[in-house]
């Protein structure tokens, strides 16, 4: 009776994971052909995507080597980029915080954008689920997400030691990032957090090391952490 | 060029701290609530860096010497809008990309 309902749990998980196969091809194959633009290899590409999985991270890291940026300002930009994969865990550590720790360390390599939007979603709507249950969910959720962003950084890796480099591909990074910010702009909050990053990121140029681009990304944090809280404020005043 | 030392340093740090951040919580902390100022920082992560990773890549892009180029400054611009009014990822990147090669054989 339980294990099939924690079966019906996968299956679901994978249905509602499906569409985003959509998604998820197109970038890995962009992530694919750029690291090797770059001068990666075939394997190192390869490796990239498993070792991290992590595709804005991973946009990050290639445009600034490429911009000679030092590891450790590659390192710190990129993994600030994955910040909010710390929010993720935060928020489904309440839902599945009581599964076996080896299952939570597999499912914390499977926290991706993806995987953590759908599922959380299911667990808030669906609260008499069982913590098995919201395991074998959100493994469903990551099972036509994940495998195919590793398939297709190959094909894409393949496919881009082929592309001639006259095709612009240098702007690439930064058409899909925007294409990624747009829709997240949903609050007035969110609006000014990034436009404040794309102002001071453009003011601190010419600090050295790319330091610049961290410290205007902290300073547009902070600017969207404060509308927020002044915006709450003036909702929750009484009138 | 890429250094291949610095590269592979670069992969398996970031893949190291990724794990971290996701396995922080999940993992370690357990049930407890974190503070909400925190949390308020951390849902602006993602529309803090990647503006400011992209803001001089749009206006001084290196493969131009640093110099303003109209295409990449109007496919930015049209990306932008599409994604803003479709919320379509994908579409929007196609739309952007169209710009940029149009523009670009218009202009040259």
């Amino acid at each position: 009776m339980a294990s099939s309902s924690v079966k019906s749990a996968y299956r679901q998980g994978i249905r509602d994971g499906a569409p985003f196969i959509l998604v998820i091809i197109p970038f890995s194959m962009l992530f694919g052909v750029l690291a090797t633009e770059a001068g990666l290899s075939v394997f190192e590409t390869l490796s990239f995507s498993v070792v991290v999985i992590a595709g804005a991270a991973q946009f990050t890291a290639l445009q600034l080597m490429g911009e000679d940026a030092p590891t450790l300002v590659v390192l710190a930009s990129a993994l600030a980029v994955n910040l909010r994969m710390a929010m993720y865990s935060a928020s489904l550590t309440p839902h599945i915080g009581g599964a076996p720790l080896w299952q939570r360390a597999v499912a914390a390599y499977f926290t991706v954008d993806q995987s953590y939007a759908i599922s959380i979603t299911k667990f808030e709507n669906t609260p008499d689920m069982t913590v098995q249950e919201k395991i074998a969910y959100f493994f469903g959720t990551v099972t036509p997400v994940c495998p195919l962003w590793w398939v297709f950084t190959l094909v894409g890796a393949l496919i881009g030691e082929a592309i001639p480099a006259s095709f612009a591909l240098d702007f690439a990074v930064p058409i899909t990032f925007l294409a990624i910010i747009a829709p997240a702009l949903r609050t007035r909050a969110h609006v000014s957090a990034a436009l404040t990053a794309a102002f001071l990121s453009l003011m601190f140029f010419s600090v050295p090391y790319n330091l610049g681009i961290l410290m205007a990304g902290v300073g547009g944090m902070m600017v969207g952490a404060s509308v927020e809280a002044a915006t709450q404020a003036k909702t929750e005043a009484p009138t | 060029m890429i250094d291949r030392t610095e590269l592979w340093i670069i992969i398996i740090c970031l893949g190291v701290g990724s794990f971290a951040l996701r396995f922080a919580f999940t993992g370690l902390v357990g049930d407890r609530q974190l503070p909400d100022w925190l949390m308020r920082h951390l849902r602006y992560t993602a529309v803090g860096i990647l503006p400011a990773i992209i803001a001089p890549a749009v206006l001084w892009p290196a493969a131009t010497g640093g110099n303003y180029d109209a295409p990449r400054i109007c496919a930015a611009i049209v990306t932008l809008a599409l994604g803003l009014i479709w919320k379509n990822v994908v579409g929007s990147i196609l739309g952007g990309i169209a710009t940029l090669y149009t523009l670009q054989y218009l202009l040259t």
